[in-house]
């Protein structure tokens, strides 16, 4: 028999596990590890915070989800060797596999911003992507009734880029509904040079922030917090009474360890096949690998898509036939009921107009809409019944410029 | 793309003005693009940009601060203080290289 190991039973791995199995050859069996109990939906962590959200909801035991004819290994990964294709585990066991797939992801690591995890950590420093960091701030929140939010990026990449603002935006309409938004301050703080990255997403939702009187500090790379305040290399300081800070992202140690990664162990891949560097048994797909796109579910989803019919060939000796674009999609909660919906790839920034989608109608990009909110509250449903199934959705894969419109400079301020 | 005339000869500029064409770049050409951005070149500044230089040439990008540290063994702090209020974009356009890709 043929193995191919996948380290991982997240969103990616899932779903590769679950799209490969029916259609592998008959010699080729599927081995994949992971530490975890229970799959994590991810995308609605950032509504625990406001008590929309039961985080007991938010996961379901993992074995159910993955194929039967699996073996799962419940266990850390120590180490790779990819010149004699094996795997340590560190519960001392050995897989050797013919092919690789890294799943494993991207951490929040507050332990590589000095003070960061000091005495207020969990009481007045806060993360929401753990599920304890999620409900800790939950409990903050309740008794925050004036004084300044630091709502704070530490450093790029990060998964699911837009969540730090969708929790600006939540948190100010959240504290509008309770009747405090008069004696609380909202200042975001980004090590960008805007609200986003790219010039008209930046544009648009930078203008929100100011809509919704919520102050912008950019180009702030955090050095350390200590009492009370982020203290940026360049000497600024930002004091808070609650500060929200999404964490240094880093892959899995055992990447590093295994001299597969970048400088924070993201997989170095090429970004159309997801092939590691210098290897032709290794890939690394979703949040894992070190691509020039956003680490999202959504870019994982469309990973697999174009990775499985790539994978089937290569494993019969011919050329991958196909190129992933670095499609990514994202709804942006934007606080009321409404949201946004941005649409992109490696070479198309997020713009205007509208995104197709068939039984739905179509979906306005970067414009709130309660439609779009409410295609971010279904998406739950379709995660845990189609998604990680493998099951098609009816989007297309690549990128499309169907309905989308490129503003002139003079529109750009909407 | 255009083409900008800079320091007495012509090279390839992306909208910004960062050098779209690496091979255009020498350290005198560095002198004046350090001008432009109100920095007078030192020896740490050229270790800085040879660094990256040699890195984006092996591997298509240009460092982030982090790597600059990790790898280039120039701190976030010392960036800071050569390249004041934004070091990565600074020293890419200093160095004649693309602009950082912003994470997206």
């Amino acid at each position: 028999m043929k193995r191919l190991v996948i380290l991982g039973a997240g969103t990616a791995g899932t779903m590769i596990a679950n799209s490969l199995a029916p259609r592998l050859p008959a010699d080729w069996e599927i081995e994949m590890v992971d530490p975890s109990w229970t799959h994590l939906y991810q995308p609605g962590l950032l509504f625990v915070p406001f008590g929309r959200q039961d985080p007991g909801a938010l996961v379901k035991p993992i074995e159910p989800l993955l194929p039967e004819s699996v073996t799962l290994t419940r266990a850390g990964v120590d180490r790779v060797d990819p010149a004699t294709r094996q795997v340590f585990v560190d519960d001392g066991s050995v897989l050797t596999y013919d092919q690789l797939v890294i799943a494993t992801g991207t951490t929040p690591r507050p332990e590589m911003t000095p003070g960061l995890t000091d005495r207020g950590w969990r009481r007045t420093v806060h993360e929401f992507y753990t599920l304890a960091g999620a409900s800790a701030l939950r409990d903050a929140l309740q008794d925050f009734v004036s004084g300044r939010l630091v709502v704070h990026i530490a450093e790029l990449p990060i998964k699911c880029p837009v969540a730090p603002l969708e929790f600006a935006f939540l948190a100010a309409d959240h504290f509008t509904r309770r009747g405090t938004r008069d004696s609380i301050e909202i200042v975001f703080v980004t090590p960008l040079s805007g609200a986003f990255t790219k010039p008209i997403a930046a544009d648009k939702l930078g203008g929100m922030l100011e809509e919704r009187q919520i102050a912008l500090e950019t180009d702030f790379m955090v050095e350390s917090v200590d009492d009370g305040a982020l203290v940026s290399f360049d000497e600024r300081r930002i004091p808070f009474d609650l500060l929200v800070t999404v964490p240094v992202n880093m892959g899995a140690a055992f990447v590093g360890r295994s001299g597969l990664g970048d400088e924070l162990d993201h997989v170095r891949v090429d970004p159309h096949t997801f092939l590691a560097h210098d290897h032709d048994d290794v890939f690394a797909i979703g949040d894992a690998a070190a691509l020039p796109t956003s680490k999202a579910g959504s870019t994982a989803h469309f990973s697999v898509e174009v990775f499985v019919e790539n994978f089937l060939e290569h494993i019969a000796g011919r050329p991958m036939p196909r190129a992933f674009d670095g499609h990514a999609n994202c709804f942006v909660e934007s606080g009321g009921g409404k949201a946004l919906l941005i649409d992109f790839n490696y070479d198309t920034e997020p713009l205007p107009g509208v995104y197709p989608v068939p039984g739905l109608g179509p979906l306005q990009l970067l414009r709130e809409t309660r439609l779009n909110h409410w295609a971010k509250l279904a998406f739950e449903t379709v995660y845990w019944r189609m998604l990680l199934p493998g099951r098609p959705l009816p989007v297309p894969n690549a990128m499309s410029m169907a309905g989308k419109v490129r503003p002139s400079r003079e529109e750009m301020t909407v | 793309m255009t083409i900008a005339a800079i320091g007495g000869r012509e090279v390839h500029v992306d909208a910004e003005g960062f050098l779209t064409e690496p091979a255009e770049w020498d350290e005198g050409l560095a002198q004046v693009l350090a001008g432009n951005v109100g920095i007078e070149l030192t020896d740490a500044h050229l270790g800085a940009i040879r660094f990256a230089r040699a890195d984006h040439a092996a591997n298509g990008e240009t460092p982030t601060l982090r790597r600059m540290a990790t790898v280039g063994g120039v701190s976030t702090k010392e960036m800071f203080a050569l390249f004041p209020k934004k070091p990565a974009k600074k020293m890419a356009y200093v160095a004649g290289l693309p602009k950082p890709v912003g994470c997206v």
